[in-house]
Formats: C-alpha cells, sequence, structure tokens
C-alpha cells in the first residue's frame, strides 16, 4: 500500500522530484527572506543605538 | 519653427551627419549581419533542402542580432558630451527628440539590412516568391526592434555595463517580431499567403511607436540624474 | 480616501501592518499547500492517460500561474511607484521580483519533469513552457538593470519603466509563442495541458493554488520589510521599533 504510493505508479522521481524541488526552492525563499530581514533590523537597531549615544 | 514635431529634423540630419561622417561605424550592423548569415551553412551543411527550410529564422534572427550591435552609440557619446543633457533641456518634446534619434539609428544600422536582405536570402537558396515578404518583414519590424533597443540603451546609458545588460533586456521583449518575421517569410516561401503576420508586425509597429518614444524619453531622463 | 491611501503607502504604518499580517499568512499558506498536497498526491485519483504523473500539476499549474501574477504585481506595483512617486510601492516590486523568478525556475524544472515521461524529453518547445522560458529573462532583466544601478533612486525608475514595459509586452510575447507553437506542434507531442479535470482532481489544484498565493504574500511582505528598513534606515521612526 505504501511502497505503492510511493511508487507513483512508475512516476516516483517525476513526481516526487517535482514536489520535492517545489519544497526545497519554497523554503530556501522563505529562509532566505527571514534571514535578510533579520540582518537589517539587527543593523538598524545598533545604528539607533550608536545614534543614541552621540 | 514650432509645433509639436519641432526639432525632429534638426536631430534627425545632426544625427545622420554624425553618423555619415564614421562610415567605418555605420557598416558594422551590416557585415555582422551578413556574417551570422554565412556562418550557418558553413556550421550545418550546403545543402538546399535543408538552408531552405531554415533561411526565415537564420535571416530575421541575424537581424536581431544586428540591431543590437550599434545601439551603444545610440545615446553614450552624447551622454559623455553633455549632448544629451542639451536635449533635455532644449525645450523640444524629448519624446519626439528621441525618436528622431532612434528613426537615424533605424536608417544608418538596420535600412541597409532591407536591401541586401534577398542577396542573402538567394544565398540560402530561399525561393524568389519570398524576397518581397522579408524586405516588407523587415522593413516593418525593424523600426519596432529599434524602438525597443533604444529604450534598453536609454535604460543602460551610463551604467558602464556594457552590451550584454542591454542583449538580456531587449531580446526577450523582441520575441514576438522575430516570431512573425520569420513566418511571414515561411508562409511565402511555401508559396501561401503571409499578410496575416505581417499585419500583426504592423500593429506591433503602430503600438511600438506611439508608446515606445515616451518611455525612451523617460528612460532618457532617469539615466541622466 | 485619498488620505488613507498614503496613510497605507506610509513606510512606518505598512512596516507595522506587514508585521501583523505575516504569520496569518503564513499560516494560511502553510495548512493550504500541505492539504492540497495531500489532496493531490493521495486522494485524487490517478489521470486515465497519464496516470500518477499527472500530480505533477499540483506543483507545476501554481507555480506558473504565481509566476505570471508576480510580474503583474510587480509591474503594477513599479507603474504606481513611477505615476505617483510612492517609494513603498518601489519596495515591493524590488521585493516581488526574486520570488516571481522562483516560481518561473520552479514552472519550468516542474514543467521538464512532467515532459520527460510524456514526451520522452526533458525540454520540448511547449508553449507554456516557452513563454515561461522568456518570462524567466524578464526577470532576470529586471533584477540585472536593478542590481546596475547603485543609487536605489535611479534603480527604482530604470527598473519600473522596464517592469512596465515588459508587462505591456507580455500579453504579445504569450500570444505569439501560443500562435508560433501551434503552427509548428505537428502531431509529435501531448500539449502540457491539464488532463480532463474532474471534481476531485480539481479542488486540490484550487486549495494549492490559493496556498501558493499566500506562500507569496508572506514572502513578499518579508521582503518589502526588508527594502523598508534598508530604505529608511536614516528614519526616526525606526527608534520605536
Amino acid at each position: 500500500m505504501l511502497s505503492d504510493f510511493l511508487h507513483m505508479g512508475g512516476y516516483a522521481g517525476y513526481v516526487w522530484g517535482s514536489f520535492g524541488l517545489t519544497a526545497a526552492v519554497l523554503l530556501i525563499n522563505l529562509v532566505g527572506a527571514k534571514r535578510q530581514f533579520k540582518q537589517r533590523l539587527a543593523f538598524v537597531r545598533r545604528r539607533m543605538a550608536a545614534e543614541d549615544k552621540t | 519653427m514650432s509645433g509639436p514635431l519641432s526639432g525632429f529634423g534638426v536631430v534627425l540630419a545632426r544625427d545622420l551627419r554624425l553618423a555619415f561622417r564614421r562610415p567605418g561605424e555605420m557598416a558594422n550592423p551590416l557585415l555582422f549581419f551578413i556574417l551570422i548569415t554565412a556562418i550557418f551553412p558553413l556550421g550545418l551543411s550546403p545543402e538546399p533542402e535543408l538552408l531552405r527550410a531554415v533561411a526565415p529564422g537564420i535571416l530575421w534572427g541575424a537581424a536581431l542580432l544586428s540591431s543590437l550591435l550599434a545601439l551603444d552609440l545610440l545615446f553614450g557619446s552624447d551622454y559623455e558630451d553633455g549632448s544629451l543633457e542639451q536635449l533635455v533641456l532644449s525645450g523640444h518634446s524629448l519624446p519626439v527628440l528621441v525618436l528622431a534619434k532612434t528613426t537615424a539609428h533605424w536608417v544608418v544600422s538596420a535600412l541597409p539590412l532591407v536591401v541586401v536582405a534577398p542577396l542573402l536570402a538567394s544565398a540560402l537558396y530561399l525561393p524568389q516568391e519570398a524576397w518581397g515578404t522579408l524586405m516588407l518583414g523587415l522593413l516593418i519590424g525593424t523600426p519596432t526592434l529599434s524602438l525597443l533597443g533604444a529604450m534598453g540603451a536609454a535604460l543602460t546609458t551610463g551604467l558602464g555595463t556594457g552590451s550584454a545588460l542591454l542583449s538580456l533586456l531587449v531580446l526577450p521583449l523582441a520575441t514576438p517580431i522575430l516570431i512573425f518575421g520569420a513566418r511571414g517569410v515561411d508562409l511565402a516561401a511555401q508559396g501561401m499567403d503571409p499578410v496575416g503576420p505581417l499585419y500583426l508586425l504592423a500593429a506591433i509597429l503602430f503600438l511600438a511607436l506611439s508608446l515606445l518614444p515616451l518611455a525612451i524619453a523617460a528612460a532618457v531622463r532617469i539615466s541622466l540624474d | 480616501m485619498w488620505k488613507s491611501f498614503h496613510q497605507f503607502a506610509s513606510p512606518p504604518h505598512f512596516y507595522r501592518l506587514a508585521g501583523y499580517l505575516i504569520p496569518w499568512f503564513g499560516v494560511a499558506a502553510l495548512i493550504l499547500i500541505l492539504v492540497g498536497t495531500y489532496g493531490g498526491l493521495v486522494l485524487a485519483p490517478a489521470d486515465y492517460q497519464q496516470g500518477d504523473g499527472f500530480r505533477i500539476i499540483y506543483v507545476h499549474v501554481p507555480s506558473a500561474t504565481m509566476s505570471l501574477a508576480a510580474y503583474t504585481l510587480m509591474a503594477t506595483a513599479a507603474g504606481i511607484g513611477l505615476i505617483w512617486r510612492i517609494k513603498l510601492a518601489h519596495a515591493v516590486a524590488a521585493a516581488a521580483a526574486p520570488i516571481g523568478a522562483s516560481f518561473t525556475f520552479l514552472a519550468l524544472a516542474t514543467g521538464s519533469l512532467w515532459g520527460k515521461p510524456m514526451w520522452g524529453t526533458w525540454w520540448a518547445w511547449d508553449a507554456r513552457l516557452t513563454s515561461e522560458l522568456i518570462l524567466l529573462f524578464l526577470f532576470l532583466g529586471y533584477m540585472s538593470l536593478r542590481a546596475a544601478n547603485d543609487d536605489t533612486g535611479k534603480a527604482d525608475r530604470a527598473s519600473g519603466l522596464l517592469a512596465v514595459v515588459g508587462v505591456v509586452n507580455v500579453p504579445i510575447i504569450h500570444y505569439s509563442v501560443e500562435w508560433w507553437n501551434s503552427l509548428h506542434q505537428g502531431a509529435t507531442i501531448i500539449k502540457l495541458g491539464e488532463p480532463a479535470i474532474t471534481g476531485d482532481m480539481l479542488w486540490p489544484l484550487l486549495t494549492m493554488m490559493v496556498g501558493f498565493g499566500c506562500y507569496f504574500a508572506t514572502v513578499l511582505m518579508i521582503r518589502a520589510r526588508s527594502q523598508v528598513l534598508q530604505r529608511e534606515r536614516n528614519s526616526r521612526w525606526l527608534k520605536d521599533l
């Protein structure tokens, strides 16, 4: 039953490849966007803190 | 001289005069066009059947690539010596002036291709019935290519990025011209009526003529900032 | 109306609103994509012609749709930015480009993975694949033009203009490619189209499409917030964060 499902009627590589690739690209996009946001937020905070001191 | 078209003739005459002073640069797109067309028989085979079948695509592809060649000259030297800024400040309508510059560029770089196209067509064994369609198609298709190219040139002027970025910007936008132009020649070569694709080329030309001068003018203003 | 429009377009307001909306859209995207994947891979019956291979549409079609939606949104935002000189609109356009390019890449890659068993080749000059390829170049051109301009304001306007010209051209490209494809197709290949679709095949597809839309909105807002932070790095309101 499960092996039938994984087998995908002989199209396993194509179907799982497509879904896997899509999941990977969507995740990389999300993680990359979040990381960029965090970096810039940290940068802005440092800058504001430095400005307050002077 | 006044009116909405004032300045058109002056700029056109100036650019043409400048171009005729440098005949070497003027001949470049034409040589390039011939060269690309000559490369394919060498790379494929001199077999007439094969060449006849691929001739429309080769000729139109070569025309498309040649139209990119002299584009950095369109605004580049005017940008460097400040005359582009003079044009913007001249008080004339900037879309009209850039249309004049584009027209001059088209006369110098594309019109010769239209003239020699039948020669190259015969070298690729394209039947004579298709020559007229080829020339007419190039005549109404290459102005759109020049307008798209002028927009790309205006957007990249002063960036120092060279022609790779320019090609990346212009080529995807120019694909419909390639498709319709080559298809028209193909139809004529098979003895069918090529009027459909030619009408489409003409329709795109009118769309380009009415909208792109505005975009080119805006792009020139942006790159001068 | 006009006042609220400008208030919405003010960076601090957008920054806070997006920060509030992001988790909601993110959770909705996650749930919809998981449900759609389950429906597409498990519940939907196999296609009588393409067997289980047709299940690739559940990622291919939403990617293709979103790539076009992303380009349209990018060009619309850029147009608004150009006409009303709203910097936030340019920030949204700049944020949309990389996501749109990813969707375009996914549509190409999954189309290729679908084409291999259907056509016996990784690439065929199918109308949709060819259009997606040109769209990928349009996205890459937009991003390269942005990258080539050092000044953000100049990059905004130059790339925005390109996007607006591009979006006028997209229907022409699409139509010309379809036309070209229909002429040259011959009897060689099956079109990469949706199979005769039934209700239990359709709902997972629609769920996936809405899910991809929510995902796009989520990442778009995250990226747009990053853009705002970079553009407003000298503004006072950032002190209150």
